[in-house]
């Protein structure tokens, strides 16, 4: 079957110490399915002006093709730590590993349409 | 009592005086006596305080007839952070039935003054207000089962009259939100 590559990106500000975590998490199921963790864009978010930019609503933020794995329209946007509902209802600054693999394996398969 | 300017194991705790979500004042020292204080500097929108608040409210009702104070406070600035809004404490203390008060701390002088980091960042005093623990509520905020542990041993020896065996942790969480 044929798959595409996709855009992984992962948006950080200082503030929250999940970042590392979230991009080991990222890095791994990338591998796991084939795709070159190093290809993923990690940027900072350091200011407000930054976070109105990239519509940055919390970190750390993966956006899989421009789609956030855990999308939350009604969040305010700014430098803040991001609060991820876990499939089991427990709060982490982490989303679901599974939903991040999810994520990204129907953004292999060319979404979801 | 004189007090320390800045908060250190084993140095007296910074004086506290800030409303609670009703408004009512609470201090440090207080009229009475507490044989152990628990400080915790939180706030509404942190995965790591949200990931660790049931269980430092568990061990504040379990130790709530031994006598143990505790106090909550957010010191995020709300006009940026509007989440943290003292309207918006309010409400969460009155949905969720916290057995603790949540003091307000507009100015972040207090925050300053305690050198609260992060949220959660706990505090336990004795009863001569000396600091003898100063972290993370236990070792992993994803862990229920972790049950505030290191909060509870910290208490358990300041009640025993002893020394917590782990006067400190790295305190983990989302870093206070100052004001610009």
């Amino acid at each position: 079957m044929a798959t595409r590559t996709p855009s992984v990106e992962l948006l950080w500000w200082e503030g929250c110490p999940s970042t590392d975590e979230a991009l080991a998490m990222l890095r791994e199921e990338m591998d796991a399915l084939g795709l070159d963790p190093e290809s993923i864009g990690v940027r900072e978010v350091s200011t407000d002006a930054d976070a109105q930019r990239e519509q940055f609503v919390g970190s750390p933020t993966i956006r899989i093709d421009g789609r956030d794995v855990q999308p939350v329209p009604d969040e305010p946007i700014g430098l803040s730590c991001r609060v991820y509902r876990l499939a089991d209802g427990r709060i982490s600054p982490l989303p679901d590993r599974q939903e991040v693999r999810q994520t990204l394996m129907e953004a292999m398969k060319g979404g979801d349409d | 009592m004189a007090h320390a300017t800045a908060t250190k194991v084993g140095g007296l705790a910074p004086a506290l005086e800030l409303p609670d979500t009703n408004g009512t004042v609470h201090t440090l020292p207080m009229p009475g006596e507490a044989p152990a204080t628990a400080v915790v500097w939180t706030c509404n929108h942190c995965p790591y305080a949200l990931g660790w608040h049931d269980r430092i409210v568990q061990a504040a009702r379990d130790y709530e007839e031994r006598g143990v104070r505790f106090l909550a406070v957010n010191s995020n600035d709300a006009e940026r952070y509007p989440g943290d809004s003292l309207d918006a404490m309010r409400e969460r203390v009155e949905a969720e039935s916290w057995p603790f008060p949540y003091l307000h701390d507009e100015s972040q002088a207090a925050a300053r003054e305690w050198a609260a980091q992060v949220t959660p960042h706990v505090y336990v005093l004795d009863a001569d207000l000396r600091v003898r623990y100063e972290g993370a509520p236990d070792a992993d905020h994803m862990d229920p089962g972790q049950e505030a542990a290191w909060l509870r041993e910290a208490l358990d020896a300041v009640l025993a009259g002893g020394d917590p065996p782990r006067p400190a942790t790295d305190p983990v969480g989302c870093s206070i939100k100052w004001k610009p």
